[in-house]
């Protein structure tokens, strides 16, 4: 049976891992290859790596901490961040990338995921996608706008969220991860009505993200959110619980998951 | 000396830093004439069929490869790798494949969510557990799929473990 995954996310500007990360205090906590190592041996099923730099020499860095990472950490590694072109996604695949993560740049460019997925296949694609609930939007229909530059100061689109996840898919994207702002960051849980309409909305695989406090956080949103993987940055980072607390959780709520250790 | 195929593909880079972990000794090569007298050949393979299908024609592989494993000599095909060795593919039109192993290449069933993404049991077919390939790797172990795509091989026979979704397909 097709496990749910749990993605442990590593925030990474000019080579060094930003948010405080507490959970290994024997090891240079800024250093991603280490934590990319520390999280495969505590049993994450993948690993994303959001690069937050700015400048095109600090790009050249991360693809060095990606290809360092590739040669000692055998669970797939996803990348996101500034990448606009598809031959800014072939740098980081040949690098050791197994999917890219593409979110303001489809957004500007919707041909980018198209190219992205005849030069890479779908499943290499994966559409990210930051979304808010409307204000005007009724309490019993909700509707989730998309926004860009989230890093930064956010902008607003004009695109549903829902309606831009499925134009990704038919442009070929292989796997979407959506970001409820509204929930980033509170660790409150999961904004499951956004997840619930997105799995049903898409036949891809669904990636929930943005605001996860607890293993019951995931267990629902995997269960009541129908989302296929849970992604998580705060919760592990520092050492509120393990992945394999969650894991063991998710096991006795029956969720089928990969046990490693 | 393992033969590792380079034809373009994605995760060649990656198919090397795993021999280079275990330690084995391996070349890389785009060089037909150098395949054909390899001694044990790897195909790796990320994207599609078709595609996968020129960049081997171009280099001359098409015609070596289906020698190389008619020779009895050790050959890996992985994920796109192994597809090829089928008759035929459905992935973006009907077309030839190296036909190998009787086959067809088919999309996984809808009604679940495609690609298939993740980690998943693979399970061991009876007449396969001796195989050196899984010596070390126990029957139900996990391993990452992500495809859309699957091998429907003629004779069952030859397969030698399937993994379940949807239906169960082929994954060695």
């Amino acid at each position: 049976m097709l496990t749910r995954r749990i993605i442990p996310c590593l925030d990474v500007k000019a080579g060094r891992v930003v948010k405080g990360i507490s959970f290994i205090n024997h090891r240079d906590a800024g250093d991603p290859v280490a934590l990319a190592s520390a999280y495969n041996e505590a049993g994450a099923d993948e690993l994303v790596f959001y690069d937050i730099t700015a400048s095109s020499d600090e790009r050249n860095i991360m693809v060095e901490v990606v290809e360092r990472t590739a040669r000692q950490v055998f669970i797939p590694l996803t990348v996101g961040g500034g990448l606009r072109t598809t031959d800014d996604m072939y740098r980081m695949l040949r690098a050791g990338a197994d999917k890219v993560s593409i979110n303001t740049a489809a957004v500007l460019n919707p041909q980018l995921i198209t190219d992205g997925a005849r030069r890479f296949g779908s499943q290499c694609i994966v559409l990210s996608i930051d979304a808010r609930r409307m204000a005007d939007s009724a309490d019993d229909s909700p509707r989730w706008e998309v926004f860009t530059h989230t890093g930064g100061t956010p902008r607003s689109t004009g695109l549903e969220a829902i309606s831009w996840a499925q134009r990704g898919v038919e442009l070929g994207a292989g796997e979407i991860v959506i970001n409820s702002m509204d929930s980033d960051g509170q660790q409150s849980g999961y904004d499951l009505e956004l997840l619930r309409t997105m799995s049903r909305a898409v036949a891809v695989p669904l990636i929930a993200s943005g605001g996860a406090g607890s293993p019951e956080d995931m267990y629902r949103g995997l269960a009541e959110g129908e989302a296929d993987a849970v992604l998580a940055a705060t919760i592990f980072h520092f050492g509120t619980y393990t992945i394999a607390q969650v894991k063991a959780y998710l096991a006795e709520q029956g969720v089928p998951v990969r046990q490693t250790v | 000396m393992i033969t590792v195929i380079n034809y373009g593909a994605g995760n060649l880079p990656n198919v090397v830093r795993a021999f280079e972990h275990l330690g084995a000794a391996i070349e890389v090569t785009d060089d037909a004439a150098v395949v054909s007298t390899a001694s044990a050949v790897v195909l790796p393979g990320v994207g599609a069929t078709r595609d996968t299908m020129e960049s081997l024609a171009q280099l001359g592989m098409t015609e070596v490869l289906p020698q190389v494993i008619a020779s009895g000599r050790p050959f890996l095909g992985i994920c796109v790798g192994m597809q090829v060795l089928c008759g035929e593919s459905e992935e973006f039109g009907l077309h030839p494949c190296l036909d190998v192993l009787a086959g067809t290449v088919r999309r996984l069933p809808g009604g679940q969510k495609v690609p298939h993404i993740g980690w998943n049991q693979l399970h061991y077919q009876e007449q396969t557990r001796d195989h050196p390939l899984f010596a070390e790797i126990p029957n139900q172990s996990e391993f990452y799929f992500v495809h859309s795509y699957y091998c429907d091989v003629a004779d069952p026979s030859l397969v030698a473990g399937t993994t379940d979704y949807g239906m169960a397909f082929p994954a060695w």
